[in-house]
């Protein structure tokens, strides 16, 4: 990636995005739902939006699915 | 390093669990019996607790095994973080047991509580080392942020100035902090939470309308597209 699109992603804002507080309350019930193939995005489309911009929680996101993920038989 | 006996006294004893006769008909029995096991007294309990800061400890180690090679954490700090998040995960979920609704399995529900510990514990740990001062305006730092290659600055000059123009111009005086902190400075949004006494969601909005109003700024004068 180089510098303008760099820019250009960081600058880029979702009207959708819920925020980190509405995203982090629905995250276990987001993650089980990603965990096991079901439709998080169009369900939950506010939700993808605030994971794919915002670094921590997008990082929190994928800490709890590889807990569940490990945990899977 | 907690210990899981002054983590049981703590627990509070009205936590709240089994009040929602409605929730519990939707809940799996995995999670029935964590919320029977947790609610009720005595020795039964002690197990649960026992078994669930088990679990979180386990959840608390992957998470900063996972995340530690990025953040230059190791040995044993990694493992006392690991178990200060399990810690302080079991006492905000049984302090929190009445809040939860059956809408996921009660350990999903659980072990967002530890990722979130490890992240807020991670956040702090930043300003024992912080590369440089949160609120230091060396704009010259702003190219390698966004990754602008130096040999060709002919190209992205203008459009950098334009931007600290509009930072100068544009934004609020919390919106420009925030700003410098994170993009200028590099430093994690949650460690910025815990410098500004704040918290994730606050940050992350006033840095999303700040970046509403750059797009705008640079839109309205050609340098790069609309985001509408």
């Amino acid at each position: 990636m180089n510098g303008w699109s760099a820019l250009d992603r960081f600058l880029q804002t979702d009207p959708r995005d819920v925020g980190c507080a509405e995203a982090m309350e629905m995250l276990h019930i987001y993650a089980e739902l990603i965990a096991a193939s079901g439709p998080a995005e169009q369900q939950y489309p506010g939700i993808a939006a605030h994971l794919r911009a915002c670094g921590p929680c997008g990082e929190d996101f994928a800490g709890l699915l590889a807990a569940l993920r490990d945990e899977a038989p | 390093m907690a210990r899981l006996s002054s983590i049981v006294v703590m627990v509070p004893a009205d936590s709240g669990a089994g009040k929602s006769p409605a929730a519990a008909a939707r809940l799996d029995a995995d999670s029935s019996g964590w919320l029977q096991a947790l609610g009720c007294a005595g020795p039964a309990r002690k197990a649960a607790l026992g078994r669930l800061h088990e679990l979180l400890v386990r959840i608390a180690r992957g998470e900063v095994a996972r995340r530690g090679p990025r953040l230059g954490i190791t040995g044993p700090e990694l493992e006392d973080l690991a178990y200060q998040a399990a810690a302080d995960a079991l006492l905000a979920i049984t302090s929190k047991l009445g809040q939860f609704r059956g809408e996921s399995r009660f350990t999903t529900w659980a072990y967002k509580f530890v990722i979130l510990e490890v992240s807020a514990k991670i956040g702090r740990h930043f300003w024992r080392h912080p590369a440089v001062p949160w609120d230091a305006e060396d704009w010259d730092r702003l190219p390698a942020r966004f990754g602008f290659d130096p040999a060709h600055q002919a190209e992205w000059r203008e459009l950098l100035a334009a931007l600290r123009r509009a930072v100068d111009e544009k934004l609020t005086a919390r919106q420009r902090q925030v700003f410098v902190a994170i993009v200028l400075n590099g430093v994690p949004l949650d460690a910025l939470t815990v410098e500004l006494a704040s918290n994730r969601n606050a940050i992350y909005k006033t840095l999303f309308d700040a970046r509403r109003k750059l797009r705008a700024a640079l839109a309205a004068n050609g340098y790069i597209g609309d985001d509408a």
